[in-house]
């Protein structure tokens, strides 16, 4: 049963960054306009990368 | 762990500093916002963006496909109208949208955080469900305390992050003593969780952990999706609402808010504007169009002396006027009070859900207290009487009834949203299906408010094409209607000199050297005819007359056949002139009906309905009609009425077709059935597990099938509003 006391931490560990990851998506804004995000895959402007900042 | 974002976990202080972060991400943090309602598709997108980023001060502008709106960042000193003209020269339709941005950003903070909570309780469900998994299987002794150690480490913070919303709420319904759904709900997670605890500490066999986390997720989910739906629809309001910002315009040429005028000041109302304030008309000549305040379909002529409501059209010359009233007495601030008399009837009905949660959450309160008494009498076991009771209070606790009512109002809504209709009140739906008797307002709600010429076909082709030529040298809605009708009807102008429109009476020329003259019937000399009509005059004929008649709004009279084929009465309340309401009766079908009503007239007429047990549906969308709206048990408006008749109604219908209203009965009774179906389940469910619970034979894996059972039966239940 000594596995367990790798496995569970690792489960635990995996889980946790799956939210962080989502929480990072959140904070980033990026569920704010699924439907334009779907549709600028089709545009060919911000291929390469985002928008650059505004400064 | 979010990077270049800031650390804290508090979502307000995400949204406001962090514009440079955002942008990197393609989000902006922009000045000014402009709605986009013909915004469909990926090339609109980048045509919409490009054009506006090549304009001088523009900064960075980003459209949002998802509301309809643009972002822009931009220099101080460009203002949103002349971005506004910038679309409008490639094509795109655009408002301006400045007092909502507050307001909009504020709903997609609650969004978030709800959508962080629940992201928290799927995260914690799931883990700790893998643990459970494993002690329903068989692990033991010191291993099955570890898991419950490692669920509990799991649990106890994300139950305490994640069902903070439903403490909030029960606590803020128990400290004015009365109950709600989520004080069950509240109730059966926090002794959940605390007797899994206590369980746990002292090596038990049963810990509900996994109940109370799922619990908290599902009841997340149901929040969520009703937030979203109603988040749509209100974002979508607010911007009908933000497309009408009141202006004046001073007689210095000066453009100031309603809000600063001060009686005594003198006002230019230009034609083709609405009078912004009431008034005393001191300078000029014009007809007005008082179809929305009063209901009238004919032009009013009006000059120097007369008083002007504020509201009404000015549709040919430019007035001047003096304010008289401001702010409190003015006639739109009466027409606000009987409103909000009106509204507090109506907040008084109370949903299904909170209906079920007011007989539900006691019976599940004394069930379990019973089964802790009946427990605890019958063995004297404290903690195996508390079990028992948690575990009843678990298997009642109302997670398939949390999920009942706002997965059928999100499909619903969703299937009225593409339908062309907006449901801005949480209960309309079911106010809705409840509705018996249909009241509509005339002008503007069944019919489009537009004239239309009646047999042109019966004139001569030398006056039509004179009457065209006419008609094209003025901006008043008769001759345009007219213009229009003859245009197609593929007649050439005559040609014309001298031609001039003299403001209130109508427009005048010289053709082939005699004078001709189209306007009101006194003014070119004419005997008037009844009904609206526009007469035209040459020099050594006799007047002709062009006929109008109100169009009808498309399926208008598709939709009273339909809504008396479903059984319920249809009535016509109008504010116009019986002869014209009779008219649009007879073309509808509806054979009651009552002409010049005052405001208050049909809101009394709708209280006496309502008194006589009626549940009257009112679709209307002039000032005239927004008590008779609010007063009403449900009430519909197209997006052409005013801004108050939107405000006050629970559905907005988008387009300009009446058939909508007819699906918008049809599903909101499906609706409903699938609601009173939903509870049949929840309650069916209970039926067979709270006995079980109560004889002590519930098991943790019991409650987790049990509860993911009913709420997956709920949620397809549901969904099957969505196809159909």
């Amino acid at each position: 049963m000594n596995v367990l006391v790798i496995l569970i931490p690792v489960s635990l560990l995996l889980g946790a960054g799956g939210l962080a990851a989502f929480f990072w998506a959140l904070r980033n804004r990026q569920f704010e306009d699924p439907e334009g995000d779907a549709r600028r895959i089709l545009t060919r402007d911000y291929d390469e990368r985002p928008k650059a900042p505004r400064e | 762990m979010s990077g270049p974002a800031a650390p804290s976990a508090c979502p307000a202080c995400v949204a406001a500093p962090a514009a440079r972060d955002r942008a990197g991400a393609g989000e902006i943090g922009g000045n000014i916002i402009l709605s986009l309602p013909t915004a469909h598709c990926a090339a609109c997108i980048s045509a919409v963006e490009r054009r506006l980023e090549q304009e001088p001060g523009v900064r960075a502008a980003r459209v949002n496909l998802t509301l309809r709106r643009v972002t822009i960042d931009a220099e101080e000193t460009l203002s949103p109208a002349h971005l506004v003209n910038v679309l409008a020269g490639i094509g795109y339709e655009a408002h301006e949208l400045d007092s909502t941005t507050l307001a909009a950003t504020e709903t997609d903070r609650r969004g978030r955080d709800l959508l962080m909570r629940l992201a928290v309780a799927g995260f914690a469900m799931m883990n700790v469900m893998m643990l459970s998994v494993a002690v329903w299987s068989g692990a033991s002794d010191t291993t099955r305390d570890l898991f419950h150690w490692v669920s509990a480490f799991v649990a106890v913070p994300a139950v305490i992050f994640a069902a903070r919303p439903f403490f909030d709420n029960a606590w803020s319904a128990l400290r004015v003593r009365r109950l709600n759904m989520d004080v069950p709900i509240s109730l059966a997670i926090i002794l959940a969780t605390v007797m899994s605890l206590y369980e746990t500490s002292l090596g038990g066999k049963h810990a509900y952990f996994d109940a109370a986390l799922s619990l908290t997720f599902f009841l997340l989910a149901g929040r969520y999706l009703d937030y979203r739906t109603r988040s749509v629809a209100r974002s979508a309001a607010e911007e009908l609402a933000a497309l009408e910002v009141p202006r004046a315009l001073l007689e210095s040429g000066e453009s100031v808010a309603v809000a600063d005028l001060r009686p005594g000041d003198r006002v230019r109302v230009l034609p083709g504007t609405r009078v912004p304030v009431d008034g005393e008309v001191e300078e000029g000549e014009s007809e007005l169009d008082r179809s929305l305040l009063t209901g009238e379909s004919l032009p009013v002529a009006v000059g120097p002396g007369q008083r002007l409501n504020a509201g009404e059209m000015n549709l040919t010359g430019p007035l001047v006027l003096r304010v008289q009233a401001a702010g409190e007495d003015s006639s739109l601030r009466r027409m606000a009070e009987l409103v909000a008399l009106a509204e507090t009837s109506r907040n008084r009905y109370t949903s299904l859900a909170d209906r079920a949660a007011a007989v539900y959450a006691p019976l599940v309160h004394l069930l379990a207290l019973f089964a802790f008494a009946g427990w605890y009498a019958a063995t004297g076991d404290i903690r195996l009487s508390v079990n028992i009771a948690v575990a009843v209070l678990i298997i009642t606790c109302p997670c398939a009834l949390g999920l009942a009512v706002p997965a059928v109002t999100t499909a619903a809504s969703g299937r009225l949203f593409r339908a062309g209709m907006l449901i801005k009140s949480p209960t309309a739906l079911e106010r809705l299906a409840e509705a018996d008797t249909v009241v509509f307002d005339k002008t503007g709600t069944l019919t489009l408010g537009q004239p239309e010429p009646v047999g042109i076909e019966e004139h001569r082709r030398t006056d039509l094409a004179v009457a065209r030529a006419l008609a094209e040298g003025s901006g008043h809605p008769l001759s345009q209607a007219l213009c229009g009708a003859i245009r197609a009807a593929g007649i050439a102008p005559a040609a014309l000199d001298e031609i001039r429109e003299v403001p209130g009476h109508g427009v005048e020329a010289v053709w082939q050297g005699r004078r001709v003259r189209l306007g009101r019937a006194d003014w070119v000399g004419a005997a008037p005819a009844g009904g609206t009509a526009a007469y035209l005059a040459i020099d050594g004929q006799a007047p002709v007359i062009f006929a109008f008649s109100d169009r009808l709004r498309p399926g208008a009279a598709a939709l009273v056949q339909g809504l008396k084929r479903r059984g319920l009465d249809v009535i016509l309340l109008s504010g116009d002139a019986p002869a014209a309401v009779a008219d649009v009766a007879v073309r509808t079908g509806i054979e009651a009906w009552e002409a010049e009503m005052l405001p208050a007239d049909k809101a009394a007429r709708i209280a006496m309905l309502a008194k006589s047990g009626r549940r009257v549906l009112m679709v209307g969308d002039g000032l005239n009609d927004t008590a008779a709206l609010a007063s009403a048990h449900v009430s519909i408006s197209p997006a052409s009425a005013l801004e108050a008749a939107r405000v006050v109604s629970d559905i907005v219908l988008l387009g300009a077709s009446l058939e909508p209203v007819e699906e918008a009965l049809a599903t909101a009774r499906a609706a409903t059935r699938r609601i009173k179906e939903n509870f049949t389940i929840a309650a069916l469910y209970n039926m067979i597990a709270v006995p079980v619970a109560l004889a002590g034979l519930a098991t943790p894996l019991a409650a987790a099938l049990a509860m993911s059972g009913s709420s997956i039966m709920v949620s397809l239940n549901a969904l099957r509003l969505v196809r159909r």
